[in-house]
C-alpha cells in the first residue's frame, strides 16, 4: 500500500439493485485500487476490492492484441455487414452507454435486449398486464409497518435492503424501526433471511400462484377451501391471518424476487402478486416492488422503454420498435440461430445461458465490452477492455425503485468507458451505412403526421 | 444555426407584436429573428402560407418517471402507431404516451417547438432531464412538484416563512426546474399515510400536520411571487374531477388576492352539482370559472380540454387516479415518492355517449368560448390526460368552425349538453389571430419566455408555416415547414434534419445556509444522500436559464416582496 490515499465520500455501489450511495471509499491512488469501503455490505466490499486496474490489452481481435481504435473499426465492419445483429447485456453499465446502445440497434435495424429478459422479465410482462402500485424505498423506510418478502433471500443477495431501506431503519412514521414493523417471508425453504421474519410461510415448490390467488380471494371476502393446504403446504388459517394483518396495517409492501418470477407460472406469478397489492388498496395502502439484481438493470429498463416504448426484447428490423419476448429475447434469438452477429455489453452470457444459445455465440462474430476477461470475451472476435462504471467512470444509474443517481468514480482508468467505445462504433457504423439503415422496401422518408383520430 | 433565411410573402400572425394576417417577409439569422438578411440568403416562398411562431405547450406530460411508467404499461398502444426511422431521425412508438423521440418529432410535425412537462417529483428530475436529452427538436422544461413536500410542510407549520422561501428556491435551482407545481395539496399525505384517504376541502387538516391546503396554497403563491419567477406557481387544485369542485376552484383562485397564479387544466375543476342532491352527476359551472378568470387579471389558466377517444390519465394526484381506476377497471399504476409526491396512472377512454365524458368535452369548449382574454385562458388538453397532443388540430377546428362544432355536438350525450351553455355559444368562432394567441403568444407570455411565441426582432427563430385550408384540422395537422432555432427541420412535410432542442430552467437565488436546514432532514428521512441529490449541469447539454425578475428577492425579508 502506498501513502498516497484519498477518500471519496458518498460514492455509489453498483453491485446490486440497492445502489447504496453512502459509500466512503479509501483509494490508494498509486496502486489504483480501493482499500476500504466504509458502509458497504459484504458484497459491496468484494465489488470494490476486486476492481483495481488489471494489465489487459485495450482490445483483442481474434485473440490478438489491438488498439481500441482497431477494435472499433473491426466491430463497426461486423455490425454494418450483419443482417440480424443482436445487442445484449447493458445492466452493468451507465444509462449514457445504454442510450447509445439502443441508438445503435435502431440505426442497424437490429435487436436489443437486456439481462431483464433472464431475470425480472416476467415482472415487466406482468406490469404491462395489470400495472403496479409501487414506491421509492424511502417510503418503506418512513411508512411501511408490514413488509412481505416473497421468493427472495435478501440477507445474502441484497443485505442492505434489510438494514438501510426496509426492515430495521427508523423512519418518519416508524420511529422504532424494526419494532414497528411486521415482517413476513414467503419462500419454498428456510434461508439466511428467515430469521429476520416475524412470520415465515413455507410454500410447496411451484405453488406460489395458488397461494397468491387464494390470498386475493380472501381479500375479496370469498371462500377458500381448506384443501388449499394440501396443494400449497399453507393452511387456510395462516392465509386468513395474513389477510387480516394485511388489511389492518397502515402501509404494506411486497418485495419479490426471482423465486417468484423464474418459477412455474412466471409472469402469472408476478401479475398475481401485483394484483394482490392492487386489491389491498381498497382497504389500506399497499405497494409492491421487484427486487432487482444488477446495479443498473433498472436503468436499462427505463432507457429502452423511453426510447422504444418497450422494456426489453426489442427488434428494429422493420424500421420501428417491435416487442416480443420469446421472439426477440436473446436466449431465444441465439438458440434459434437467428443472429448473425452479437454485441455483448457488460454481461457474460457464455457463463449462464443455455447450451444451444452459447453454441450459436461460438458460430457468429461476437463483440464484447467488459472490464474483465469473461467466458464470453474469450469466444469473442473483438473483446474491448473498458473502465468499470462507478469505480472509474461517472454516469447515471437507476436504483431498483427507479431513483436515478450520478456515480462518483474513485480513480481513473486507462481504459475507455463503455459509452466511449459504443459511441465510436456508432459513429463509424453511421459512416459505413450512410446514416440510419432503412428497411428494405421502405419509402425514403416517412414522418408520421397522422394517426391522431 | 448559421445560414440566413428569408421567408417571403407569408401571411404572418404574430399577436405579441400586433401583426394580424399581414403579408410580409420574416428574416432569420443565427437562430434568431432579424430585421433583414443579405439578398443572397436562402429564401422560402411562403405565398399562400400562414406564418406563425412555433407552438408553445404550457402543460403536458412528456418525460420523467411517471411518463415512462405510463409508456411501459401500454405496449398495446405502441403496436399499431409506430414512428419509422428515417436516414436522419430515430424510430419510436406512439399511442397516447409516445416514446421520447416520437414525442419530439410529433410535436414538431404539428408546428410546436416548446413544451413544458407539468409534474416531476424532485427525485425524478435527473430521470426527466435524461429523457429530455432524447426528446428531439423542441425546447422543454419541467414544473417540479412541491405541494406535498414534507420538509416544506414542516417549515410552514413552524411559521418559518423565510426559510420556506429559500428552500423553495433551493429546490427549483438544484433540480433545474422551470416552475413550482402544486398538485392536490395535502392529498398525498392523506393517500399514503391515512389508508388511501384524500383531501376534500381547503380547510381539511393534512394528516399529522397542523396545516390545511388553504395555508399551503397561499404560502406558495406568496413565495413564488416573492422570488420573481418567470412563471408563477402552477396549481392543480384539490378535488379534481369531483362533482361540485367549482367551489374549491373559486376559493383557491381567491387565495391569490391579486397575486399571480396559474390554474392548470381548469376544465377538470369546473364542475357543479345538481342543487339539493348530495350525490349527483356533475354539471357545468364553466360560466362561473370563466367569469372569475375574465375579471381577475392576476389569474391565468390552461383549459385541459377533453377529446373523445383514448387518453392516459397520469397525475401526481394519486387518489384521483385510484378513483378513475375504480371507474375504468383495467390497469392501474401507483407510485409513491418519499417525502415529495404521489402518482397514479390509468389508461382511460373518453366516450361521447357517456354523460360525464360528454360534459367534460363540452366544458372545455365552453371555457374557450366564454373567455374574454385569450392571453390568459390558453390551449391544452393536459396531454395525455384529456387527450393526446395529436388531437390539437381537431380541437382547433372545434374552436374555429362552428358548423363542425355543431355536427360534433349532435353526436354526443344530449343530457350532458343540457347542463352546459354550449348551444348558446354557437356564434363564437376563434380567428387565426386568436388561435395564435392561445397556442403560442399567450402560453409564452404566461411562462415568461420573452424570446418565444412571437416573431419580433430578437425572438428565437422557431417558426411554423401552415398551408391555408378551410379544414382547420387538416391545416394544423401538417405544417409544410417547421423551423427551429433557424434550422429547417421539416420541409415539404418531411424531416430534413434532426435537432436537439434546449432545456429551459430557472435558478432563483437562495441563502446557502438553507442547506443546513435541509440536510438533516435528508439524513433522517431520505434514502439518498444529500450530497447526491442536486442535479449537476452535465444533464442539461443545451440549456438556457430564464432569469427571475427579482434576483435579489432571496435576500429580502419574508413577506416584503408582494407586488
Amino acid at each position: 500500500m502506498s501513502d498516497n490515499l484519498k477518500v471519496v465520500e458518498n460514492a455509489t455501489c453498483t453491485f446490486c439493485g440497492c445502489v447504496c450511495d453512502d459509500m466512503n471509499l479509501t483509494v490508494d491512488v498509486d496502486e489504483h485500487r480501493i482499500t476500504k469501503a466504509e458502509n458497504a455490505c459484504i458484497l459491496g466490499k468484494a465489488w470494490f476490492r476486486e476492481h483495481g486496474i488489471e494489465q489487459r490489452p485495450f482490445a483483442l481481435i481474434d485473440g490478438h492484441e489491438a488498439t481500441t481504435e482497431a477494435g472499433v473499426e473491426e466491430a463497426a465492419q461486423i455490425l454494418a455487414r450483419a443482417r440480424f445483429p443482436m445487442i445484449y447485456g447493458l445492466s452493468d453499465t451507465t444509462c449514457e452507454a445504454q442510450r447509445v446502445a439502443v441508438g445503435l440497434a435502431d440505426m442497424l435495424g437490429g435487436t436489443i435486449d437486456t439481462t431483464t429478459s433472464v431475470c425480472h422479465g416476467p415482472s415487466g410482462i406482468a406490469f404491462q398486464g395489470v400495472g403496479e402500485s409501487t414506491a421509492s424505498l424511502g417510503e418503506l423506510k418512513n411508512r411501511a409497518d408490514m413488509i412481505v418478502f416473497w421468493g427472495g433471500n435478501p440477507a445474502e443477495a441484497h443485505p442492505r435492503l434489510f438494514s438501510r431501506y426496509a426492515v430495521t431503519p427508523k423512519g418518519m412514521y416508524i420511529p422504532n424501526g424494526r419494532k414497528d414493523r411486521t415482517i413476513v417471508l414467503v419462500d419454498v425453504r428456510r434461508t439466511a433471511s428467515t430469521p429476520a421474519a416475524d412470520i415465515f410461510v413455507q410454500v410447496k415448490p411451484r405453488s406460489d400462484f395458488e397461494v397468491l390467488w387464494a390470498l386475493r380471494a380472501l381479500v375479496k371476502g370469498r371462500k377458500v377451501d381448506p384443501s388449499i393446504e394440501r396443494r400449497t403446504g399453507v393452511s387456510l388459517a395462516v392465509l386468513e391471518d395474513l389477510v387480516a394483518r394485511m388489511k389492518r396495517c397502515n402501509y404494506g409492501a411486497f418485495l419479490f424476487g426471482m423465486g417468484l418470477t423464474m418459477n412455474r407460472g412466471r409472469h402469472f406469478n408476478s401479475a398475481a402478486l401485483l394484483a394482490l397489492a392492487t386489491d389491498l388498496n381498497q382497504f389500506t395502502h399497499w405497494v409492491a416492488k421487484p427486487v432487482r439484481g444488477h446495479g443498473n438493470v433498472t436503468g436499462a429498463d427505463n432507457v429502452v422503454s423511453w426510447q422504444t416504448g418497450f422494456p426489453f426484447g426489442v427488434n428494429f428490423s422493420r424500421g420501428y420498435p417491435r416487442f416480443n419476448p420469446g421472439e426477440f429475447t436473446t436466449v431465444d434469438v441465439l438458440a434459434r440461430g437467428d443472429a448473425d452477429a452479437a454485441l455483448i455489453i457488460a454481461s457474460d452470457p457464455a457463463s449462464n445461458f443455455p447450451k444451444p444459445a452459447i453454441e450459436h455465440l461460438k458460430r457468429i462474430p461476437v463483440i464484447v465490452l467488459d472490464p474483465k476477461a469473461t467466458l464470453t470475451s474469450r469466444l469473442a472476435r473483438v473483446a474491448f477492455t473498458t473502465a468499470t462504471y462507478g469505480i472509474n467512470v461517472t454516469g447515471t444509474v437507476y436504483r431498483m425503485d427507479d431513483v436515478a443517481l450520478t456515480l462518483r468514480p474513485a480513480f481513473p482508468s486507462p481504459y475507455p468507458s463503455d459509452e466511449q467505445v459504443l459511441t465510436a462504433i456508432r459513429d463509424r457504423v453511421r459512416v459505413l451505412l450512410g446514416g440510419n439503415r432503412l428497411p428494405a422496401g421502405a419509402a425514403p422518408i416517412a414522418p408520421a403526421v397522422a394517426a391522431a383520430s | 444555426m448559421g445560414s440566413p433565411l428569408r421567408i417571403v410573402n407569408g401571411r404572418v400572425y404574430d399577436p405579441a407584436n400586433g401583426v394580424n394576417g399581414v403579408v410580409r417577409d420574416v428574416c432569420v439569422r443565427d437562430g434568431k429573428i432579424v430585421d433583414d438578411v443579405p439578398p443572397d440568403a436562402k429564401r422560402i416562398d411562403a405565398t399562400g402560407l400562414v406564418v406563425m411562431p412555433g407552438g408553445v405547450d404550457i402543460h403536458c406530460h412528456i418525460a420523467g418517471p411517471k411518463v415512462n411508467l405510463a409508456r411501459k404499461v401500454q405496449p398495446e398502444t405502441h403496436r399499431d402507431d409506430v414512428q419509422l426511422r428515417t436516414r436522419v431521425t430515430r424510430s419510436g412508438t406512439g399511442g397516447t404516451v409516445p416514446s421520447t423521440f416520437a414525442t419530439g418529432y410529433r410535436y414538431a410535425t404539428l408546428g410546436y417547438t416548446t413544451a413544458m412537462e407539468a409534474a416531476v417529483p424532485p427525485l425524478g428530475a435527473r430521470h426527466t432531464l435524461e429523457e429530455f436529452h432524447d426528446t428531439p427538436v423542441i425546447d422543454k422544461g419541467f414544473f417540479v412538484l412541491v405541494g406535498n413536500n414534507l420538509l416544506l410542510y414542516r417549515l410552514l407549520q413552524e411559521g418559518r416563512l423565510e426559510e420556506f422561501r429559500h428552500a423553495l428556491a433551493w429546490w427549483l435551482t438544484v433540480t433545474k426546474a422551470y416552475a413550482p407545481k402544486l398538485v392536490n395539496p395535502g392529498g398525498d399525505e392523506m393517500w399514503k399515510g391515512q389508508r388511501n384517504a384524500n383531501i376534500t376541502a381547503l380547510d381539511d387538516k393534512i394528516g399529522a400536520f397542523d396545516l390545511t391546503p388553504r395555508r399551503v396554497i397561499a404560502a406558495f403563491i406568496e413565495a413564488a411571487n416573492a422570488l420573481g419567477l418567470p412563471h408563477p406557481v402552477h396549481i392543480h387544485c384539490n378535488n379534481l374531477g369531483h362533482t361540485g369542485n367549482v367551489e374549491t376552484t373559486l376559493e383557491t383562485m381567491r387565495l391569490a388576492e391579486g397575486r399571480r397564479a396559474h390554474m392548470a387544466h381548469i376544465q377538470f375543476h369546473s364542475y357543479g352539482a345538481v342543487a339539493g342532491k348530495s350525490r349527483s352527476n356533475p354539471t357545468s359551472r364553466a360560466r362561473d370559472i370563466a367569469e372569475y378568470v375574465n375579471t381577475h387579471p392576476n389569474i391565468s389558466a390552461d383549459v385541459g380540454a377533453v377529446m373523445f377517444g383514448h387518453s392516459t390519465s397520469m397525475t401526481a394526484d394519486a387518489p384521483l387516479a385510484y378513483m378513475l381506476y375504480r371507474i375504468a377497471g383495467g390497469k392501474w399504476v401507483n407510485a409513491d415518492t418519499e417525502n415529495e409526491s404521489g402518482c397514479g396512472i390509468v389508461p382511460f377512454t373518453y366516450q361521447d355517449q357517456v354523460y360525464t365524458n360528454a360534459l367534460q368535452w363540452a366544458i372545455g369548449l365552453e371555457l374557450f368560448l366564454l373567455s374574454e382574454d385569450p392571453w390568459r385562458m390558453v390551449f391544452s388538453t393536459d396531454h395525455p390526460n384529456g387527450g393526446s397532443f395529436m388531437t390539437y388540430p381537431r380541437l382547433i377546428r372545434l374552436l374555429m368552425d362552428s358548423e363542425f362544432r355543431k355536427q360534433q355536438m349532435a353526436q354526443v350525450n344530449q343530457k350532458a349538453l343540457d347542463h352546459t351553455s354550449l348551444r348558446d355559444l354557437q356564434g363564437r368562432e376563434y380567428s387565426l389571430y386568436e388561435i395564435a394567441i392561445i397556442t403560442r403568444a399567450g402560453p409564452a407570455r404566461l411562462l415568461g419566455l420573452t424570446a418565444k411565441g412571437h416573431l419580433g426582432v430578437g425572438a428565437d427563430a422557431d417558426i411554423t408555416l401552415y398551408e391555408e385550408d378551410d379544414d382547420k384540422e387538416k391545416m394544423f395537422a401538417a405544417p409544410r415547414y417547421v423551423i427551429k432555432d433557424g434550422e429547417l427541420i421539416v420541409e415539404d412535410h418531411e424531416f430534413r434534419d434532426d435537432h436537439g432542442g434546449r432545456v429551459l430552467h430557472v435558478a432563483p437565488a437562495y441563502d446557502a445556509k438553507i442547506e443546513q436546514v435541509i440536510e438533516p432532514f435528508f439524513e433522517d428521512y431520505y434514502t439518498i444522500r444529500f450530497a447526491n441529490y442536486a442535479v449537476d449541469d452535465r444533464y442539461l447539454s443545451h440549456h438556457q436559464v430564464i432569469p427571475t425578475a427579482a434576483p435579489a428577492a432571496a435576500a429580502t425579508p419574508a413577506g416584503a416582496a408582494r407586488p
